[in-house]
């Protein structure tokens, strides 16, 4: 498939990493910032073909798992109504809230639809009239611009009964926490390829000035994240801290400009609550007033929810990079995907559900210390 | 989440609201994708889609120059060895060096670079 396989190949992934060990004189803690990406490194093995030198740590971009339990929670309400259809992409509806989660809910009943895209439910909406159809509006600035079409679409077409529960999360302000925290090992970041395509890379040139921090943009397929890597080593060993762009083929530094406007015309920033974080300042999206009608927090009026997540539960240090899934005593016995505690093994992308999906539970899995145990990246077949 | 992919355009048209909307085709498969974000694009280009929108037009170009630059890496990591002048491709293989950088596309005023500086 065009450009996915191009970037799957194993001969330029082998000339990269052996671009890197030449390069790499001493040991570099590097966060690839996006689930997605740590999908992938994970899946591909790319964290075990990197020189020992190079630690890959883990960061908060799945924004599945960084929804806070109050908001799922809050998703239930609403789902739970007799005249609303909730609909969610598929991924929210195993998230576990304080009482099951929303598949549970539609197998006692309740009217819950996946979707693929939000503009979806304007087709349900209008062939409803007489429900409410409620989105799960999730996601970083990657899907922002979805979300914020959805909303305005139903403003301008005049659909009344679609309203959105809007839980969006920014990649900056996280990673600028990460970098506050006393206890930040984080010294490079992969950015995250598909948010800077939306908003472009110009936010995070102030964090890599005043953190004195390289951040690369990177992609998500092996050679993309391989380069970025090498881009992120070449800056740490000289000394340098700034943002490149590896994925200059969807990137540009201003990103999508018709997007940011029509997203900002729809959304404004406000403080946010991550799960397993706590929160962050200026670090989500919320509906403008001028989108009332539409926001469902408001039309269904559900009050502030207090929740407890489990004690055993790392994730929060997973997700700032502090710790690995491995250093949890839960991970792989009482935390499963079937069942997990907390938010890295909610959603797939989640470093501890990843971990666990490519058998890194098993006692057998340790890095390969040997280095002709280390093989070439295999390139297997997925979209 | 964030997952994007790339597909090739194969149809352009505004549906009954004045929508722009488009059918990308992904290694076979076929999607409705709207063009909202994208009024650039058109049939035959590549979009990378995320959850049915169009987020961008892929940049044959600068795929097609990434790659290059990739592919003579060897080469070029060979230019950081003394001896060898600074924008002169070792054994004629590759790209430049300094063509590399007249193609590289750090925003003005930027300290920021794109793959061509580095590689």
């Amino acid at each position: 498939m065009k450009y996915l396989d191009e970037y799957r190949d194993q001969a330029l992934s082998d000339k990269i990493l052996e671009e890197i060990r030449r390069t790499v004189t001493r040991p570099w803690v590097l966060m690839e910032v996006c689930g997605g990406q740590t999908h992938s490194i994970v899946k591909y093995g790319l964290d075990h073909l990197l020189p020992n030198e190079i630690e890959l740590v883990h960061g908060p971009g799945c924004p599945v798992c960084v929804t806070s339990l109050e908001m799922i929670d809050k998703a239930h309400a609403i789902a739970k109504r007799p005249e609303v259809i909730f609909c969610s992409f598929g991924d929210m509806l195993r998230v576990p809230g304080s009482n099951g989660d929303l598949l549970m809910l539609k197998s006692r009943g309740a009217d819950i639809r996946i979707v693929y895209s939000p503009i979806d439910c304007l087709k349900i909406a209008r062939a409803n009239p007489e429900k409410k159809v409620v989105f799960f509006a999730i996601g970083f600035e990657t899907t922002a611009p979805a979300n914020a079409m959805s909303v305005w679409q139903a403003r301008q077409q005049g659909v009344k009964n679609f309203s959105v529960l809007v839980s969006h999360v920014l990649v900056p302000p996280s990673i600028a926490s990460i970098l506050q925290s006393p206890l930040n090992r984080v010294q490079a970041f992969l950015g995250p390829g598909h948010v800077c395509t939306v908003m472009g890379y110009r936010e995070y040139e102030p964090i890599a000035a005043r953190f004195k921090v390289p951040i690369v943009i990177t992609g998500f397929e092996p050679v993309d994240l391989l380069q970025g890597t090498l881009m992120a080593v070449r800056q740490l060993e000289k000394g340098r801290a700034e943002v490149e762009n590896q994925y200059p083929r969807v990137v540009s530094r201003e990103g999508n400009r018709t997007a940011q406007q029509l997203v900002n015309k729809v959304f404004e920033v406000c403080d946010r609550k991550w799960r397993g974080v706590g929160s962050i300042p200026k670090s989500g999206y919320k509906l403008r007033w001028e989108f009332k009608e539409h926001d469902a927090e408001r039309i269904f009026d559900v009050k502030e929810i207090d929740t407890k997540e489990p004690l055993a539960c790392i994730s929060g240090q997973v997700l700032k990079g502090i710790k690995k899934p491995h250093d949890c005593p839960a991970f792989g016995k009482e935390c499963t995907p079937e069942h997990p505690l907390g938010a890295t093994m909610v959603s797939a992308e989640g470093a501890c559900a990843a971990y666990y999906a490519y058998g890194r539970h098993l006692q057998s899995f340790a890095r390969a210390s040997n280095p002709d145990a280390r093989k070439s990246v295999e390139a297997p077949a997925h979209v | 989440m964030c997952l994007a992919i790339p597909g090739k355009l194969i149809a352009v048209a505004q549906d009954q609201n004045g929508v722009r909307m488009g059918r990308a085709n992904f290694a076979g498969i076929i999607k409705e994708v709207c063009l909202e974000y994208t009024p650039e694009a058109e049939c035959g280009d590549y979009v990378l889609v995320h959850v049915g929108f169009a987020l961008g037009k892929v940049d044959e170009e600068e795929a097609r120059r990434t790659y290059e630059a990739l592919e003579s890496l060897n080469q070029l990591g060979d230019l950081d060895t003394p001896g060898i002048e600074e924008g002169e491709s070792p054994l004629g293989l590759g790209p430049p060096r300094t063509e590399l950088e007249a193609n590289s596309v750090a925003a003005s005023g930027s300290k920021s670079s794109t793959v061509g500086e580095v590689l």
